[in-house]
């Protein structure tokens, strides 16, 4: 996991923390780096309790599928699109977060490129989308 | 490795009685190094009177960001309209203009009479985040929170370490910086250096209605002091407002809310550090 993150993140980061709506940041490795208060509720667990967490355990931590219940190719998460090819992209949804339920999400991901267009990861919405 | 320095007064230099001892030129610090190697960092109205010794070939100039206060002295420095000295101009990468043209935004007309293009003993460096070596001098240059893109700088010399940054608003409209210093804008460039010459432009009172604008508070300065654990702390980047007896009682007080983390040294203008 990175050593320290480059200031352009670091400013996301405290955007993030005074925003309502639920964010999530990934660095350049596909490592989740943080995400805000709202998005804690909605992933079901504290970002403080499972800290950052290593691109190969993302999957285990939150089940993906379709918004139909059918199985989700992992590298059409919007979020993975965006790390991937490092471009804008959204789509819904279903996950099960970490307190067991199954919600489904609206995920807007956008690419974040630093000054002298360094790729530093990607920062994410999600939002609930009801019946 | 020796500083001095030429202007600690932020955002727009200032005269007056009541400014004389801490200075009232912007900023600019002189670097001495082994074998007479000459580095400057930013090049505010201080850099005007630096006194270069007449045997300098080669001088290298870190500009932190571009910000008037940063560059305003640089068409005053005689070396840079001197074609026997090599000069160069190390600044922030820009995604849209090179060092070069961004500099000649300020030198040409109307708004100032010599042009870039007449200063053919001035080579520009656009500076990535990232480390890179000039001479026996190890650099290491990291962006740092602040209104458009903003270098800090951490020159090490053998076992000697300065680290320069002179706008830094580490954390904006909070006075905690955050647990883990993975997450402290500066960090890796002031983490236990002998030397930290550090922002330290606003009392906590006035901090409330400057959020943004890219400054510490006193309280911003001795959290980022205390997670980075210097040797010695330089303040810098004054507030054009103050005076010498408003920042010797700023002084006063940060020394107590330091409490002996750092060695405080008040930037006063002409002072001498051997780092």
């Amino acid at each position: 996991m990175r050593v320290q993150q480059p200031v352009e993140m670091i400013l996301l980061r405290q955007v993030a923390s005074y925003l309502t709506i639920p964010i999530w940041m990934m660095d350049d490795a596909g490592n989740l780096v943080y995400y805000n208060e709202p998005a804690e509720r909605l992933l079901g667990i504290q970002f403080d309790d499972v800290g950052p967490v290593h691109a190969d355990q993302l999957g285990e931590m939150f089940r993906l599928t379709k918004t139909d219940g059918k199985p989700m190719d992992p590298f059409d998460f919007p979020v993975l699109v965006a790390l991937e090819k490092r471009v804008p992209n959204s789509g819904e949804v279903r996950y099960c977060g970490m307190d067991g339920i199954w919600r489904d999400v609206a995920v807007t991901a956008l690419p974040v490129e630093g000054q002298g267009n360094r790729f530093l990861g990607v920062f994410a919405t999600f939002w609930e989308i009801g019946d | 490795m020796r500083a001095k320095l030429w202007g600690t007064r932020g955002s727009i230099a200032v005269s007056g009685a009541d400014t004389v001892r801490y200075g009232g030129d912007t900023s600019a610090v002189e670097v001495n190094c082994a074998g007479g190697r000459l580095l400057i960092l930013d090049g505010g109205s201080g850099i005007r009177a630096m006194e270069v010794a007449p045997d300098t070939k080669r001088i290298d100039i870190f500009l932190s960001h571009l910000h008037m206060d940063h560059v305003q002295g640089l068409p005053f420095f005689p070396p840079l309209l001197d074609p026997d000295i090599e000069v160069h101009v190390w600044g922030p990468v820009s995604t849209t203009r090179s060092l070069r043209q961004r500099i000649a935004r300020y030198l040409s007309p109307p708004l100032f009479p010599v042009r870039v293009r007449d200063l053919s003993n001035v080579t520009f460096h656009d500076v990535l985040p990232g480390a890179f070596e000039v001479g026996s001098i190890h650099i290491k240059a990291e962006l740092v929170s602040h209104p458009g893109a903003t270098l800090g700088y951490r020159l090490t010399e053998g076992s000697s370490t300065l680290a320069y940054i002179p706008d830094h608003e580490p954390m904006m409209g909070q006075m905690n910086l955050p647990a883990s210093s993975e997450w402290v804008s500066g960090f890796p460039l002031a983490e236990g250096a002998d030397v930290l010459i550090h922002d330290a432009q606003y009392d906590d009172d006035e901090y409330g209605s400057r959020i943004g604008w890219g400054h510490s508070s006193m309280s911003h300065l001795t959290e980022f002091t205390k997670v980075t654990q210097p040797g010695r702390v330089v303040t810098f980047h004054h507030d054009p407002g103050h005076t010498d007896a408003f920042l010797d009682a700023f002084h006063d007080r940060l020394n107590g809310r330091l409490n002996g983390s750092a060695s405080l040294i008040p930037g006063v203008a002409g002072l001498e550090i051997e780092v």
